[in-house]
C-alpha cells in the first residue's frame, strides 16, 4: 500500500523536476565507477550482496521443502520417476476423442487426456471469437435495442465466476428430456440429457484424401493471392482471385472426390431403444464446459473487439465515407486492420484463459488432461509427476498459442515506411 | 456515444421530415434509422418480448415463494413451470455461513459487514493515505477475531466449520491483501538489473501464470503436506489461501509492471540525482505513480480473483459455491438447482458489478 507515500511527493514540492532537468541529467549520465581488477564499486558488492541474499533464501527454502518430500515420499513408499506411466491405467474415461480403454497404461491415459482438453480448448476458441466479435460489433451498432442488449451480455457473463456458471449449465443440461422425449430442433437434431446428437459424414482414408486435397487447394490459393496482390501493388491493374478460388477449392477436392469414387453418405441419427445410434454425439459434459467457456471468453472478447473498432481515429471513418465506400468494404479493408492491431495482443490472452479454463471441466467430469493428472495422482500418490505433467502441457499449449499470436500480431503489424 | 453511432449520416436525414415529438425522434433515430434496423428492431423486440414473458411466467407467477419448513411438495408440484424461490428461505442461512454454529452465525454476518464497509472505505479517494494501512490490518485483526473466537468471551469456532461468503471473502481479502506487496516485489525484481533476481522473479511469474489455477490448489491441497516436515500440519483453508496469494502476485507483478514502465524515465533519473535510495527511490517517486497508473486494470484483476476463489470448490472448501452446491444435495430439493444457482450468482453479480462500475468511473475521472 503505497498509496500515503504520494501525499509525501505532494508536500514536498523540490522533488518536482521540469522536463528540462532531466533531459540534463539523461544526456551526461553519473560517471561509471572507475573499474580495476580487484575491487568492485559500492554499488555491485551491494547487487551482489541482494543476489546472494536472495538466491540463498529460495535456494534454503528449496532445499528445505526437498529433503522433507524426499523422506515424506519414502516413508509412504511411494518411488519417484515415471515409471508409472507404463502401468495399467484402470480409469474410466467416458467421453474421448481417440480409442481408450481402462487396461491402457497412463501414458495413454494421459495422451487421451490431452486429446480432449485440445478438442474443447480449440473449438472454443474458434467460436468464442465468431461469438465475442458479433458482440463486440453488436455493442456499437446504431441499433440502440441492440447494442444495450449486447451490453447486458457482456456485464451479465463477466461478473459471474465461470465456474457457477459450467455449473449452470451442466445442471440444464440434466435437466434436459431423456432421449426418447429428445428435442428434435431439426431433422437429425437431437438434444437430450445425453447431450447434443448431430448427423456426421463417416470419414474413412478416401474422404481424408479429399480433405487433405481441399486443404492443399486452400493453401495453393493462398500463396497465389499473396503473390496476385504483390503483382497489383506493383502496377495497379486488378486481378481477379476467384477463377483460382473455383479452381483450387472448389474444382480439385470435388475432381479428387470423383476419381477416387468417394460415397459422401450422411449418417443420421437414429433412436433404438433408451439411446442413439449413429451421428456424432457430443456428451452433455462436453457440450456444457464448451457452452460456458464459448459465452464466458465472448463476452471478454467482445470487449477487447469494441475498444479495438474506437481505437480507430474517428477521421479514418470519415475519411472512408467522404470516398463513397460501402459499410461493409468500409469495415473490412480500413476499420478492420487498423483495429486488429489493437485487439490481437489482448485476445492472445484471452484465448490463453480459455484454455486454462478449460480444466474447470474436472468439477463436471469432463475428463481434460487435469481430470486425468487428479485421477492419477489419487491412484498412485505420484504427486509430483502428475503436477508436473500437467505444468508441462499447459505451458506447451501455452507457448504454442503465444507463438502464434505473435507471429499473427507481427504479420498484421502495421508496415512503414 | 461510440464511434459507428457517431458516423454522420447527413445527407439522408436531411431528406427526412423533421418529427417534433420526441418519443417518436428517439424511437426513429434509435431503433428504425433504417429498414434492416427497423426488421432488426422488431425482431428483437419480439425474441425480448417472449424472454421476458417466459421468465416472468417461470420466476414470478408460477413460482413458489414460501413453504413450510422443510417441505417441498408445493415447489415438487410447480416443477418445470415455476421456480422454487422456496428453497431461498429454507436454505439461505447454510448457503451465506455454511456448518458454522447456528446460534454464532451473527459473527460472520458481521464480518461480512466489517469487509464491506473496509472495501468502501479503500475506493474513498479521501482514504488513499497511509492510515488506510492500519485501517486494513486493525480490521482484517477484528474480522479474524470474530470468526475465530477464543477471545472477549466469544466461543471458538474452528476453521473447518467456517463456510460461505465469509469464507470466499476471506480468500480474496486475504489473497490481494497479501499477493499485492508480492507482486510488487515480483515486478520490482523483474526489472531488476541483478540478473539471479529478475531471472527468479521471470521464473516465478511464467510458471504460475501458465498453469491453471485449478492444478496449483490440487498442488496446494495433495502436496503440500509432502512438503512439510512430518508431524507438521496446515489447515485445508490456509492451504488453498497460500496458493491464491502465490497466483495473485504473479498476475499482479505482471499488472504492476505495467505501471512501473509507463513512469518516464525522468523520474527514476531525478529521483537518482537526489541520491535517494532504490527502495527510497521507488517508495516515494515510482511506485506512486506506477500504481496510479495502473488502477483500472488492478480493479479488473482484482475482479477476476474475487470470482477465481469459487475453483475451491474443486478442493472441497466451503466457499459461497460449495454450500451451494452443498446445500441441493439434500434429496427434498435437489431439483432446484437452478434456483440456488441464480441466488448465488446474483451475490457474486453484486459483488464484482460495483467493482466494475467502480473501475469504470476511476478510468472516467483518471484524466483528470
Amino acid at each position: 500500500m503505497e498509496f500515503g507515500a504520494t501525499v509525501d511527493v505532494r508536500r514536498r514540492k523540490s522533488l518536482h523536476f521540469n522536463k528540462d532537468f532531466c533531459a540534463v541529467t539523461a544526456d551526461h549520465p553519473r560517471p561509471p565507477p572507475r573499474r580495476r581488477f580487484f575491487a568492485i564499486g559500492r554499488n555491485e558488492l551491494k547487487g551482489l550482496f541482494w543476489q546472494v541474499l536472495v538466491v540463498g533464501i529460495v535456494a534454503g527454502v528449496v532445499v528445505f521443502l526437498w529433503s522433507n518430500t524426499v523422506t515424506n515420499l519414502s516413508a509412504r513408499r511411494i518411488t519417484t520417476g515415471f515409471a508409472f506411466l507404463g502401468r495399467e491405467a484402470g480409469m474410466p474415461i467416458a467421453d474421448s476423442l481417440l480409442a481408450y480403454n481402462p487396461r491402457d497404461s497412463y501414458l495413454w491415459a494421459f495422451i487421451v487426456g490431452i486429446a480432449n482438453t485440445l478438442r474443447v480448448a480449440v473449438i472454443g476458441i474458434v467460436l468464442a471469437t465468431i461469438l465475442g466479435t458479433l458482440i463486440g460489433i453488436s455493442r456499437l451498432s446504431a441499433n440502440w435495442l441492440l447494442s444495450r442488449l449486447a451490453a447486458v451480455y457482456v456485464e451479465t457473463l463477466r461478473d459471474i465466476p465461470l465456474l457457477l456458471q459450467l455449473l449452470f449449465w451442466y445442471v440444464l443440461m440434466q435437466a434436459l428430456p431423456a432421449a426418447r422425449a429428445a428435442w428434435r430442433p431439426m431433422e437429425g437434431v437431437f438434444l437430450s440429457n445425453r447431450g447434443l446428437i448431430l448427423p456426421a459424414i463417416p470419414l474413412g482414408p478416401m474422404q481424408l484424401w479429399v480433405l487433405g486435397a481441399a486443404v492443399l487447394g486452400c493453401a495453393a490459393f493462398y500463396v497465389i493471392r499473396r503473390r496476385l496482390i504483390v503483382q497489383q501493388m506493383r502496377d495497379g491493374k486488378p486481378r481477379p482471385a476467384w477463377p483460382f478460388a473455383l479452381g483450387l477449392v472448389v474444382m480439385l477436392p470435388a475432381a479428387v472426390s470423383l476419381l477416387l469414387g468417394v460415397s459422401w453418405t450422411i449418417e443420421w441419427p437414429e433412436l433404438r431403444g433408451f439411446n442413439f445410434v449413429g451421428g456424432l454425439t457430443l456428451a452433455p459434459e462436453y457440450f456444457a464446459l464448451l457452452i460456458a467457456l464459448v459465452t464466458y471468453t465472448s463476452a471478454f472478447i467482445a470487449e477487447i473487439v469494441r475498444s479495438g473498432i474506437q481505437s480507430v481515429p474517428r477521421g479514418q471513418w470519415d475519411a472512408a465515407n467522404a470516398l463513397g465506400l460501402r459499410r461493409s468494404f468500409m469495415l473490412r479493408q480500413i476499420i478492420l486492420p487498423q483495429a486488429l492491431r489493437v485487439i490481437v495482443p489482448p485476445m492472445t490472452s484471452q484465448y490463453l484463459n480459455l484454455t486454462k479454463n478449460s480444466s474447470l471441466a474436472v468439477a463436471i467430469g469432463y475428463q481434460d488432461v487435469v481430470s486425468v493428472a487428479n485421477t492419477t495422482l489419487n491412484q498412485t500418490g505420484q504427486a509430483i509427476e502428475a503436477i508436473a505433467l500437467i505444468m508441462a502441457v499447459f505451458l506447451t499449449i501455452s507457448l504454442g498459442i503465444s507463438f502464434f499470436m505473435n507471429w499473427y500480431n507481427s504479420r498484421i503489424a502495421l508496415v512503414e515506411r | 456515444m461510440t464511434a459507428i453511432t457517431d458516423i454522420p449520416d447527413a445527407p439522408r436525414a436531411a431528406r427526412r421530415p423533421q418529427i417534433s415529438n420526441p418519443v417518436l425522434r428517439w424511437l426513429r433515430a434509435n431503433l428504425f434509422s433504417s429498414i434492416p434496423n427497423g426488421i432488426l428492431s422488431v425482431v428483437l423486440l419480439a425474441i425480448l418480448a417472449k424472454g421476458v414473458f417466459s421468465f416472468v411466467q417461470w420466476g414470478i407467477a408460477n413460482a413458489v415463494w414460501l413453504t413450510p419448513a422443510n417441505d417441498s411438495s408445493a415447489c415438487r408440484a410447480v416443477r418445470g413451470v415455476g421456480a422454487c424461490w422456496a428453497i431461498i428461505p429454507e436454505k439461505y442461512r447454510f448457503i451465506l455461513f455454511g456448518t458454522y454454529p447456528f446460534d454464532e452465525q451473527w459473527r460472520p454476518a458481521l464480518a461480512v459487514v466489517l469487509f464491506i464497509a473496509l472495501f468502501y472505505l479503500s475506493t474513498r479517494r479521501a482514504f488513499w493515505r497511509r492510515e488506510l494501512v492500519y485501517l486494513w490490518i486493525g480490521a482484517l485483526a477484528l474480522i479474524s477475531a470474530l470468526m475465530w473466537g477464543g477471545v472477549f468471551g466469544l466461543s471458538f469456532v474452528s476453521q473447518d466449520r467456517w463456510g460461505g461468503l465469509p469464507v470466499t471473502l476471506i480468500l480474496a481479502t486475504f489473497g490481494l491483501a497479501c499477493g499485492f506487496p508480492l507482486g510488487i516485489l515480483v515486478a520490482l525484481g523483474r526489472r531488476s538489473t541483478l540478473p539471479a533476481i529478475r531471472s527468479l522473479s521471470v521464473l516465478y511469474v511464467e510458471l504460475i501464470r501458465g498453469v491453471p489455477l485449478v492444478s496449483l490448489l490440487f498442488m496446494a491441497s495433495v502436496m503440500f503436506p509432502l512438503f512439510m516436515p512430518s508431524g507438521f500440519n496446515i489447515d485445508k483453508l490456509l492451504r488453498a489461501q497460500i496458493a491464491i496469494i502465490l497466483f495473485a502476485g504473479a498476475y499482479l507483478a505482471e499488472v504492476i509492471r505495467g505501471g512501473l514502465q509507463a513512469v518516464p524515465r525522468g523520474q527514476y533519473e531525478a529521483a537518482d540525482a537526489l541520491g535517494l535510495s532504490y527502495w527510497r527511490k521507488h517508495r516515494l517517486i515510482v511506485l506512486p505513480q506506477a500504481i496510479r497508473h495502473v488502477i483500472p486494470p488492478l480493479v479488473n484483476t482484482f475482479i477476476a480473483f474475487f470470482k477465481d476463489t469459487s475453483l475451491v470448490l474443486i478442493i472441497g472448501i466451503f466457499d459461497l459455491l460449495t454450500t451451494a452446491k452443498t446445500a441441493i444435495i439434500d434429496p427434498a430439493w435437489q431439483q432446484f438447482s437452478v434456483e440456488v444457482y441464480i441466488f448465488v450468482a446474483a451475490i457474486y453479480f453484486v459483488f464484482c458489478f460495483a467493482m466494475s462500475r467502480y473501475s469504470r468511473s476511476l478510468e472516467a475521472t483518471s484524466g483528470r
